[in-house]
């Protein structure tokens, strides 16, 4: 510690840009509370988080998917997954003169996005949503272009759902999807579903929270139609914590429990398990320790699931082995 | 010479001319001794300035080749970009070969890669945007130059200017907002129902797609072209105008064979640099056009062009083919807009090739 506050630390971070508000959020306050460390965030991307933190060129990355094993092997730096907060991906849609919250079957959104499901009144829309009157519309699936987080949790959890996604489409954070039309950015699937008739698209829940957007539900593992929320993404959470890699690589889509939001996903931070400027070292392991005592109480407030307390039990375990 | 041989027989043969050759050598002996007297006492104030200012060949040779830098610097600026995007690719080049840019696969998941439906995007939308622009990008420089009142050229001058200075991500938003919905529910229809036959404008209508993205391009390379066509026109010599018009010709005639036959390098150099700017739009196009790498005959169907996937899939592209993949296609770029620009000059010099533009 006392070599930390000798001289000010800056701390060079870069990755994913979905958690980006709560990050910004979290370091400026932690640089306002120990002004000797500055953490500069740059949000480029998963992609271009873990590719900069496996050469070595930040201090740490952040992604909204998990790297693989090749890319852990190949990576330059060793690196090990911090969970920091959750995120969920929600169904929205614009149907003229249908007013109630629509509900979704993981099948069912899978053949939206196959093509096998064209047409609003499609006998599997209407068993899920007694009493609503559907119309006999084309369906106009609207997906993001870009490469995404966003993407990579909802074809992840359309791959569990439906072995025809996972054999014909697959997950990732960009995908060869079989039908549909692609916008840029939460704003740009968004924009396009709230002024398309009878389209359907998918955006973070943060985004659809933080704009009053109106979205459907998902049926869960226990077969109860949710919709999505930071309670939910958290329950998600804990029902995956019992099953806890030591690595924290695991997906919680589609987790067990009745109040589980089925389209829920981690983001970690990637840090070096051994960073050559032990300072360095010492000043990231102040922030996460910091983060997991005040930070995940700021989630919710933000439109983030914070961590379960299980959960944060574990990684406060974990980050004591940073060297 | 022929005069020098001339002046003696003149000399022969009429009197009254003798004393004139006698006269003119003395009067050129005269100023010739003039001015050579003035020089030497008393240099011109240019030539004063000029000789304090060093050496003046020493100058000239280092300007020029300062000036050889530059040029070559394009050479070496052209060649650099090159070379990075050969070698960065290189991961795809070797997996796909040439077949890369005649495959339509693009999955990320698979890792099977091929550019194809961007390259149709990037063509099919950046020929239909001039299709749609140099007709009228031309009326309006037609009309600016020669038949608008001094009143309004101002202010439809500024206006032209102004489009042209508006950023792509504006006429996204605009296009997103007004020009899909008018697509969706009146344009689309519209062309389906006169022109559906000819199957250019079938299947589920949007109001993203092709078409669209096409419109919005016409658009936006329109005051490029319409801006410089205009300055071309008003290059074109009075002169010109007035000799057309004294043959007798009407006015449109002399628009035709006076400024259009005279200005006509200019305006396919005006049409390229619109190309240029169509071939390479990013932001607005991919906001429009649907981003579904298809190739299909229809202009409502939903496409992708080269530059829209780089922008869209870089920054979370992760793996090493992937990223190859999508830096082949920024060469794919690089080679489709060097062969679009080539086959514009082969066609200026097809042009100008029976005809050559008249000096004034």
């Amino acid at each position: 510690m006392v070599a930390a506050t000798a001289g000010a630390q800056n701390i060079t971070a870069a990755g994913a840009t979905f958690p980006y508000p709560i990050y910004n959020k979290w370091f400026t306050e932690y640089n306002h509370e120990h002004p000797n460390v500055k953490i500069n965030y740059q949000s480029i991307g998963s992609g271009g988080g873990i590719r900069q933190v496996s050469d070595g060129t930040v201090d740490f990355g952040a992604s909204d998917g998990p790297m693989n094993d090749e890319q852990l092997s190949s990576a330059k730096v060793k690196v090990m997954h911090v969970p920091t907060v959750l995120g969920a991906v929600v169904p929205v849609y614009n149907l003229p003169g249908v007013s109630k919250p629509l509900n979704f079957s993981g099948d069912v959104i899978a053949d939206i996005y196959l093509g096998k499901i064209t047409k609003w009144n499609d006998a599997r829309i209407v068993r899920d949503n007694p009493g609503v009157n559907l119309p006999g519309s084309s369906i106009l699936p609207v997906y993001r272009s870009d490469g995404s987080g966003t993407t990579y949790i909802f074809t992840d959890y359309l791959s569990k759902i439906s072995s025809e996604w996972a054999g014909r489409v697959g997950k990732n954070t960009s995908v060869k999807w079989p039908t549909g039309i692609g916008q840029k950015g939460n704003e740009g699937v968004a924009g396009m579903v709230r002024q398309s008739p009878n389209s359907f698209g998918y955006v973070e829940l943060i985004y659809a929270l933080s704009n009053h957007m109106e979205y459907g539900a998902v049926k869960n593992a226990a077969g109860k139609f949710l919709q999505g929320s930071p309670a939910g993404v958290t329950a998600a959470a804990a029902a995956a914590a019992k099953t806890m890699p030591a690595d924290y690589r695991v997906s919680i889509t589609n987790a067990p429990g009745a109040t589980s939001y089925p389209i829920s996903s981690f983001t970690w931070l990637l840090i070096p398990t051994h960073f050559n400027d032990a300072s360095k070292g010492v000043a990231v392991k102040g922030f996460l320790a910091w983060m997991l005592e005040h930070g995940e109480s700021e989630a919710t407030s933000m439109g983030y699931a914070p961590l379960p307390v299980q959960v944060q039990t574990m990684v406060k375990r974990t980050i004591t082995t940073i060297k | 010479m022929p005069l020098s041989e001339t002046i003696p027989q003149m000399d022969s043969s009429t009197p009254s001319a003798k004393a004139t050759p006698l006269q003119a050598p003395a009067i050129l002996n005269f100023v010739t001794a003039a001015e050579s007297v003035d020089e030497e006492r008393d240099p011109s104030p240019i030539r004063q300035y000029l000789s304090t200012c060093g050496n003046g060949a020493f100058a000239d040779k280092t300007f020029a080749s300062v000036m050889l830098i530059c040029a070559l610097s394009i050479f070496a600026i052209v060649l650099f970009i090159f070379t990075i995007l050969v070698a960065r690719s290189r991961p795809s080049l070797a997996q796909f070969g040439f077949g890369f840019f005649t495959r339509s696969a693009w999955d990320p998941v698979s890792g099977d890669f091929g550019a194809l439906p961007f390259i149709f995007g990037t063509l099919a939308t950046s020929l239909l945007a001039l299709a749609m622009a140099v007709p009228l990008a031309l009326g309006v420089a037609i009309f600016l130059s020669e038949l608008c009142p001094a009143k309004l050229r101002a202010p439809i001058s500024f206006l032209t200017e102004l489009l042209a200075a508006i950023p792509s991500v504006v006429y996204g938003l605009w296009a997103v907002f007004v020009l899909v919905p008018i697509m969706r529910d009146q344009l689309g229809p519209f062309l389906y129902k006169i022109l559906g036959w000819t199957g250019f404008f079938e299947g589920s209508n949007f109001g993203v797609g092709l078409l669209t993205a096409s419109i919005i391009l016409a658009i936006m390379i329109l005051p490029i072209i319409s801006s410089i066509t205009r300055d071309i026109m008003q290059a074109v010599p009075t002169s010109q105008r007035e000799a057309v018009l004294a043959l007798g010709a009407t006015r449109w005639e002399m628009i035709r064979t006076g400024v259009l036959r005279n200005a006509r390098i200019g305006i396919v150099g005006a049409i390229i640099l619109g190309l240029g700017r169509a071939l390479g739009e990013t932001m607005a196009v991919t906001m429009v056009i649907g981003n579904h790498p298809d190739i299909s005959k229809s202009l409502f169907a939903p496409g992708y062009t080269l530059a829209s996937v780089i922008a869209n899939e870089f920054s979370e592209a992760t793996g090493d083919m992937y990223l190859s993949a999508l830096i082949e296609i920024g060469l794919a770029l690089f080679i489709v807009t060097i062969i679009v620009n080539a086959i514009a000059r082969a066609l200026v010099w097809a042009v100008t090739r029976g005809a050559p533009a008249r000096v004034h």
